[in-house]
């Protein structure tokens, strides 16, 4: 556990600190993929956090609105010929606007209703590109999501190289960041607090509580596309299984691992589990195994999340 | 401006095949601490719930002003200018006490602003501090509102009513699991907020507001038994009968 004077000095600096890491962090890295895939699900495990963490809405579909922001992204470039700058804009709306849907329809309920009510409408949205096939490649994948260059006020960038594609990543999720840090210390940002702190007082004291929760679903989808759209550009292609409620699964272990409502917990999460995932995959094919035991350790003994018991020590 | 704030006219409600409450029909003097009172399972809580806009009635209608508010939504009451405590703690415990009151504020200037920082919104905290002063916890401004004692909650949570400037204040049970000294300045309290707005509280123990009450609602079985002054409520035959053989607390 950390002073807990120096934890609020680093709060009040948590966007500076964050880019700080961002710029260091592909240097000691020994791969620069895992790097961006850490950045991509970090982004992805934010999105769902402020939901999880900061409103206390455990969702089940983010795979939904990740996915839906990946194949936004690659159908505007495929089949519309977008540059890659709309690509990651239309990803961005993609999320948004899966999100508007799915949280229309959940928000109405609670607890593991809502997670049920999440999941399968998720699942819906697998479907439908599953079946969609002309559009989204249905079971092969959207393939062809070709980004060389990144071109942008006059400066070319070329994105095959790691390094490149990592910064150019990384800028996007430094301004997800600043976004987020914004939207936590605004007044929306304590109503979703208060929502989450107590729903009947939150309603009494004159918050619409649904309508909090639905612009905080849009918002969350909004990261979350963001995060499918730089997936789609890093991978060139758009796995159905991105879809696939697996991918919720997973972004929900990585914002507890990392520590739910926590500022940073999701990139530590997200980087965490992939590094676990890559190593351990070295030397046996099942990593699951342990990636998975680590988890269990992690929720019994440090519910707080790696960086939550950091930052404020072990619950008691 | 009429002297009658709210009445309900036939007010009913059911859950299921429970019927809870049998349309009460009552009118609030403006300006009048009102105390409903009741042994257990007389209905209480449920006319309050229905007054304070937490479900709607079955049946009947609710009048605040002269305007129905039958059905509406929970969250619409503090425009309206009603205010209310709950039976159990309702604070936002994992913040700050000043917080907790600024939230509370916050929701009549700004509901959905995602941009600026919430600091920036002139006034707030400072009326905070007031509404802390107003109930006497100020010196624990800066503490988490979970961490409080009991009867302190209580009082932040008769802040956070008061941040709307409510010309109706509805309390449940406020004295509820407090302890003597507690329940005594809760008390006063209750008497100082009556001087300046309409008051009505639920309590299970009719000594303590016999005192302070200006009228005092009687229900029993979900029908209401008796209305009247302090004085009318002690003459009242039924109402001892009702309330004979029970303890009180």
């Amino acid at each position: 556990m950390l002073p807990a004077e120096f934890v609020a000095r680093c709060k009040r600096h948590r966007v500076v600190l964050s880019v700080v890491f961002l710029l260091i962090f592909p240097l000691v890295m020994p791969f620069k993929a895992i790097a961006v895939n850490i950045l991509i699900y970090g982004l992805f495990a934010l999105g769902f956090n402020l939901l999880f963490g900061t409103l206390g809405l455990l969702s089940f579909g983010h795979a939904a609105l990740f996915g839906g922001g990946a194949y936004a992204c690659g159908i505007a470039i495929v089949h519309y010929g977008a540059p890659w700058w709309l690509g990651i804009f239309a990803g961005l709306l993609g999320g948004m606007l899966i999100a508007a849907i799915i949280g229309a329809l959940a928000i109405r309920t609670r607890g593991i209703y809502f997670a049920m009510v999440t999941l399968a409408l998720a699942q819906c949205v697998y479907f439908v590109a599953y079946q969609a096939s002309d559009f989204t490649g249905g079971e092969n994948g959207l393939r062809g999501i070709d980004v060389r260059d990144i071109n942008l006020f006059g400066l070319h960038i070329n994105f095959v190289d790691p390094l490149n594609r990592y910064y150019v990543v990384a800028a996007f999720v430094a301004a997800a960041l600043f976004v987020l840090s914004r939207i936590l210390a605004s007044p929306f940002g304590a109503v979703l607090e208060a929502v989450r702190e107590n729903e009947a007082r939150a309603r009494a004291c004159g918050y619409d509580v649904r309508a909090t929760r639905f612009v905080a679903f849009v918002i969350s989808g909004g990261f979350c596309g963001l995060a499918g759209a730089l997936q789609a550009l890093h991978l060139s292609i758009v796995p159905i299984e991105t879809l696939y409620y697996q991918t919720s699964g997973l972004v929900v272990m990585m914002a507890l691992l990392g520590g739910m409502g926590t500022f940073f917990g999701p990139f530590i999460g997200a980087g965490v589990f992939l590094l676990l995932e890559n190593l351990v995959s070295l030397w046996t094919v099942h990593w699951q195994l342990v990636v998975g035991a680590a988890f269990v350790a992690c929720v019994l003994f440090f519910p707080r999340g790696i960086w939550g018991t950091i930052l404020l020590g072990r619950a008691k | 401006m009429s002297d009658i704030i709210l009445t309900t006219e036939g007010v009913a409600k059911s859950f299921g095949k429970f019927r809870a409450l049998s349309g009460i029909t009552a009118s609030f003097p403006r300006g009048k601490l009102t105390a409903i009172i009741g042994p257990n399972g007389a209905g209480k809580s449920t006319y309050f719930n229905l007054i304070s806009g937490a479900f709607p009635p079955s049946a009947g209608r609710i009048v605040f002003e002269g305007r129905d508010i039958t059905g509406t939504a929970q969250h619409r009451y503090a425009a309206l200018g009603i205010a209310k405590s709950f039976q159990i703690t309702t604070v936002f415990p994992q913040v700050t006490v000043l917080e907790n009151v600024r939230v509370a504020l916050q929701a009549l200037v700004s509901r959905f602003n995602i941009w600026m920082p919430r600091g920036d919104l002139a006034g707030l905290a400072e009326k905070a501090a007031d509404l802390l002063n107003v109930v006497g916890i100020s010196q624990h401004r800066e503490r988490l509102a979970g961490s409080l004692a009991h009867g302190e909650q209580r009082a932040l949570e008769i802040a956070m009513a008061l941040a709307s400037n409510p010309r109706l204040l509805l309390l449940d049970e406020p004295t509820a699991g407090m302890s003597p000294e507690e329940t005594r300045s809760m008390m006063d309290l209750i008497v100082k907020l009556a001087s300046e707005r309409t008051v009505i509280l639920v309590e299970h123990k009719m000594k303590l507001v016999m005192g302070i009450s200006d009228r005092l609602l009687v229900l029993h079985h979900g029908e209401l038994l008796a209305e009247g002054t302090p004085d009318d409520i002690r003459r009242n035959e039924t109402v001892k009968r009702v309330y004979l053989g029970q303890r009180e607390h």
